[in-house]
């Protein structure tokens, strides 16, 4: 009887026709016509192909999942059923819409959509490619589900690594060409629409015989790694820094110019990043108009080095702004920090939001068009050039300016965050009326942290302005705070490694995805809700950090049997 | 010699006195209780203590300095540490970090020293996490510095909020309802440790406790509050007996057997 319990049959119809409906749907938003033109590997299978094979691999691999502890048997029914009926659900949109022409309101719903989605098979050749897609798949992904996960693992792995490397063939094949050394690396991998055949199955057993190792050996190493005498561990981990360093140092010249943008960008947010994760993730102070301290920066550096507005120039060296763009905003940060003391929570984010605001319509104001440009913004922003050094300014350059900026920044938050600093910090974040009955001094500590969140972020600005040499006030929108916060959420409030993982995904990854057009945004926010479902704490939270020590804690600390009893007997 | 005397302390939210004319005197190294009823006012009157609460009228003075109008940072720089009727520990942050907070007020790096690594703040902060072992071991969680304070055990998270709140180095020590929510045994440890804190270390002790065997156990002196009012004052023996107490808790006309259970 409990073994049967579980085996219930809704399960898999209503995954089953819960992942047929988000077929249709990815159908009719014009996904399969925009992707039908770009191949995975080449000849063999389309992205369109690959996207729809995928939908109903894992509905049937979710439909196992659900399902509880189950019989293999029923496993493979399940899988089977679910597969079947999402591609039930795609052979009935084909017939309805041959029936009934939905172009009218569906703009994607045309014939060609249909014949893509029959494969170009006709009707009812297609219609049944389709049913019986979905039942093998549906089977296959409970197959996959069955296995052993050392088996599965490196199956899903591999899998997921060719599809990846497919979807991001344009970007691959256009960077790796800045190194001629890799021609006939890419030209084995890659043909002009896809991997190649040989490419793509010797992409897939590299990665799984990798993950296979690594899951069946790579405890092995790990403990063998611990068990080096401390000497040599850290001798390994700074060569492992320092091929980092390396690699960071090199990579605009290995990357090129597309990338070595949207590095910029990145660099951009996360400098922004780290700052407010100083004052949302350690101090627990919501802050929404972070944007202003960014914007203040640029301003500062902009009115201080641009020949514009009629003046003469006061400062001809951005070196010489740099200071006074980082000092202005401290100050703001303060001027912030006074009024909204004693504010918490919903309160403090509306209040900051307002002067994030402030700040940008006082930048587009007619009132301050002689200080600040108005709409029109401040043109001819200084580069920062040294002496008569002729350097090329292209975002190359710029590259290494955030590069260092960020590397600072993170020593710093790095440092003062487990110091006394730090700790007051955390404690305001946790509990501020406890806090202070710590003997905390609130409106210190407060303040501290919204100046030295706002320097961050007038940093950024300053390099930002610098960067583009004409600043304008709708670049300085509520936007910006929003994925400023958003990216230090995903990257897990308060860690610092956090912070970084989150830039590169939030800001690099929709850049890398210039692929899927229109539908990056689509993409995005799926994402961050999946995140939030699946992983709320963020990729990489604070708390792990606790965990690690936990383990040395208990090896190193060798105390006497007679700790425990707290009684005075 | 008194360390805090309270003259006719008065706290009214709107139209409710929650404290009212309330005196109170509490010597040196006694450890002395304030019971009474639920919603009497005792917690009130603590966070008056602690600056939590600005109190209208009366006077509190802690070893001859006016308390009023002191931030509750300033008032723990004085001396005067406290613990919560609901456990308040910093969830998120490790047993060991929790205590280290509570040195705060004794230590001195800022920003310089903490980005800087400056001699002073290295010896300093190595000092800080030795004295925060040292208060661990002294509350029996040696060992389990880095666990975080919302994995804790009820009976562990008790003793970090006290390890908390001796690491500021009190001369008063406020406690609300210590051995809420434990069992005999450990309630037992908790009157022995309570008992060791004022012998070993000299710490005064102002105990709001409900169970009468805590009470009648190890306090010297009990006030007893009702409706924001000081009832009664005396020695456990005394206060057992008073008919006004065994009224304010068990009702006019009541048996009194109740509060007769000595431990």
């Amino acid at each position: 009887m409990i073994a049967k319990s579980n085996e219930d049959v809704m399960v898999p119809v209503r995954i089953g026709l819960l992942g047929g409906l988000i077929a249709v749907l990815i159908a009719l938003q014009g996904m399969i016509q925009t992707f039908s033109a770009r191949d995975i590997v080449g000849g063999v299978i389309s992205m369109s192909q690959t996207l729809l094979l995928m939908t109903l691999f894992v509905t049937g691999y979710l439909a196992v999942s659900r399902s509880g502890h189950v019989r293999p048997v029923f496993a493979l029914f399940a899988g089977a059923l679910s597969g079947f009926l999402a591609s039930l659900l795609v052979v009935a949109l084909i017939f309805f819409g041959r029936a009934i022409n939905l172009g009218a309101m569906m703009v994607n719903a045309t014939s060609e959509l249909y014949d893509l989605l029959t494969f170009k098979q006709g009707l009812m050749m297609g219609s049944l490619f389709l049913l019986i897609a979905g039942v093998v798949l549906g089977a296959l992904s409970a197959l996959t589900f069955l296995l052993p996960s050392k088996t599965r693992r490196p199956i899903v792995v591999a899998l997921v690594c060719v599809i990846v490397l497919g979807v991001l063939q344009d970007l691959l094949t256009i960077t790796l060409s800045n190194l001629p050394a890799l021609t006939p690396i890419v030209k084995f991998f890659y043909v002009s629409n896809g991997l190649s055949i040989a490419g793509a199955v010797t992409v897939f057993v590299l990665v799984a015989a990798i993950s296979y190792f690594w899951s069946t050996r790579g405890t092995q190493i790990q403990n063998r790694i611990n068990g080096l005498p401390p000497a040599s561990r850290r001798g390994l981990r700074w060569s492992a820094i320092g091929i980092v360093v390396v690699i960071l140092l090199l990579l605009p010249s290995i990357v090129g110019l597309y990338i070595s943008e949207v590095l910029d960008l990145v660099g951009m947010f996360l400098l922004m990043g780290l700052g407010l994760n100083i004052v949302v993730g350690f101090a627990g102070l919501l802050d929404l108009g972070y944007v202003a301290f960014f914007a203040i920066g640029a301003y500062t550096v902009g009115i201080l080095t641009s020949p514009e507005l009629g003046r003469a120039v006061i400062m001809g060296s951005w070196w010489a702004a740099l200071p006074f763009g980082i000092a202005v905003a401290m100050f703001a940060g303060v001027i912030l920090g006074v009024p909204v003391l004693k504010m918490r929570g919903d309160y403090l984010a509306i209040v900051t939001l307002g002067f994030g605001e402030i700040i940008r319509i006082l930048a587009l104001s007619d009132l301050l068009k002689p200080f600040l440009g108005g709409a029109q913004g401040t043109r001819g922003i200084a580069k920062p050039d040294i002496g008569l050094i002729q350097i090329n300014w292209g975002p190359q350059a710029f590259y290494y300016f955030f590069l260092v900026g960020a590397l600072l920044v993170i020593f710093i938050a790095t440092r003062v965050k487990s110091s006394r600093l730090g700790r007051a910090w955390m404690a305001v974040r946790e509990d501020e009326d406890v806090a202070q009955a710590m003997g905390i001094n609130l409106v210190a500590t407060k303040l501290l942290a919204f100046a030295m969140g706002a320097s961050f972020g007038g940093l950024s600005g300053a390099i930002f302005a610098s960067k583009l040499g004409s600043i304008f006030p709708s670049s300085f929108n509520f936007l910006i705070s929003i994925n400023v916060l958003s990216l230090i959420i995903i990257g897990g409030m308060g860690s610092i490694p956090g912070v970084v993982v989150g830039a590169l995904a939030l800001v690099g990854l929709p850049e890398l995805m210039r692929e899927f057009a229109e539908f990056r945004y689509l993409f995005y926010g799926i994402g961050l809700v999946v995140m939030m479902l699946t992983r709320p704490e963020g990729l990489w939270p604070e708390a792990a950090r606790s965990r690690e020590l936990h383990e040395a804690e208990a090896e190193a600390e060798v105390e006497p049997a007679t700790a425990g009893a707290v009684a005075g007997k | 010699m008194a360390i805090l005397t309270a003259t006719k302390v008065t706290k009214r939210f709107g139209g409710l006195t929650a404290v009212n004319l309330f005196d109170m005197e509490i010597k040196e190294q006694a450890i002395h209780s304030l019971i009474g009823p639920n919603g009497a006012g005792k917690t009130t009157f603590f966070n008056c203590v602690t600056g939590f609460y600005r109190h209208e009228e009366g006077l509190i003075m802690f070893q001859g300095q006016r308390l009023d109008g002191w931030s509750p940072d300033q008032v723990t720089r004085l001396g005067i540490s406290r613990t919560y009727q609901n456990i308040r520990l910093f969830a998120n942050m490790t047993a060991i970090e929790n205590v280290m907070v509570g040195e705060h007020p004794h230590l001195r790096s800022g920003v310089f020293g903490a980005i800087f690594h400056t001699a002073g703040t290295v010896r300093e902060e190595a000092q800080a996490v030795e004295e925060a072992r040292r208060l661990l071991r002294f509350v029996g969680l040696a060992g389990k510095g880095d666990l975080l304070a919302k994995n804790l055990p009820y009976g562990n998270q008790r003793r970090l909020e006290i390890a908390r709140a001796l690491a500021g180095k009190p001369k008063l020590l406020l406690l609300d309802e210590p051995t809420a929510g434990m069992n005999p045994a450990e309630t037992v440890d908790m009157m022995a440790f309570i008992r060791r804190l004022r012998d070993e270390l000299g710490i005064t002790i102002l105990l709001i406790e409900h169970q009468m065997r805590v009470v009648m156990g190890i306090s010297e002196i009990v006030t007893v509050m009702d409706f924001g009012e000081k009832i009664a004052e005396g020695t456990p023996v005394e206060i057992q007996n008073d008919p006004k107490v065994i009224e304010a808790y068990l009702g006019r006309g009541s048996a009194s057997e109740m509060l007769r259970t000595a431990a």
